[in-house]
């Protein structure tokens, strides 16, 4: 059962790789993606990034996703953290933390599960421009491309 | 009635966050809804405009053109996600 949560606050990543791995032994391998907001959206300097979502679809769907991941490969334990609000580069905006055996199940799971999240839970991004501006993040093809090779296999 | 939900872009263009509509008979599907609202007021008429780029929810199970809505239910509409 993985721990989901949608949350303003900001997340420790060691503390939350310690709560998969406190009192157990079987566990071989951590796979971790932290995804940062990135101060350089095309040509504009970024203020700032918004995070709207669709709250009681948004830990529903990531479950989903989780569950799936779970279903797939042999996970001992699973974290997704997507933090909402508003956002400056360097923040730290998403957390996916998987535990199992050995480590290829953590690490394929890992990149599946940031795959999937990006195209298939609630979330927008509203990009803030230092001149002041907002507008709407649009969805990356290569977003859609990157998730689909997980339909392939 | 229905409860239509509206998210980033379409929010901003339909003027709300949300509205309870008491839709015509002939309404069944998502797409006939999309319809309806787009050719409700001008607002319908910006947010739907390009209905490519239109995402929907049905009681909040990501949804195609084709499900079907029933009296009662939660519609949600918006771009496609930007999340991660």
């Amino acid at each position: 059962m993985a721990t989901i949560r949608v949350q303003p606050e900001a997340f420790d990543v060691g503390r939350e790789i310690a709560a998969l791995t406190a009192n157990r032994i079987d566990i071989g391998g951590i796979g971790c993606f932290v995804g940062i907001v990135r101060g350089t959206a095309d040509q504009d300097r970024l203020a700032a990034l918004t995070l709207e979502h669709y709250p009681a679809m948004t830990e529903r769907s990531l479950a989903g996703i989780a569950s799936t991941a779970e279903a797939r490969w042999q996970l001992l334990g699973c974290t997704v953290i997507h933090r909402v609000g508003r956002l400056v580069p360097g923040e730290p905006i998403v957390l996916v933390v998987t535990a199992s055996a050995h480590r290829e199940p953590a690490l394929a799971a890992t990149a599946f599960l940031i795959d999937w999240l990006k195209t298939k839970a609630p979330f927008w991004k509203a990009e803030e421009s230092t001149d002041g501006t907002t507008r709407w993040v649009e969805a990356r093809a290569e977003d859609d491309a990157a998730a689909a090779r997980w339909d392939e296999a | 009635m229905l409860k239509i939900l509206y998210f980033a872009a379409l929010r901003e263009r339909m003027g709300r966050n949300e509205e309870d509509v008491d839709a015509p008979a002939n309404v069944a599907t998502v797409a006939d809804l999309i319809v309806h609202l787009r050719d409700r007021d001008p607002a319908g008429a910006a947010a739907f405009a390009q209905p490519s780029l239109v995402r929907a929810a049905v009681n909040q199970e990501f949804s195609n053109l084709h499900s079907a809505i029933r009296d009662g239910d939660e519609i949600a509409f918006f771009p496609p996600v930007t999340g991660g």
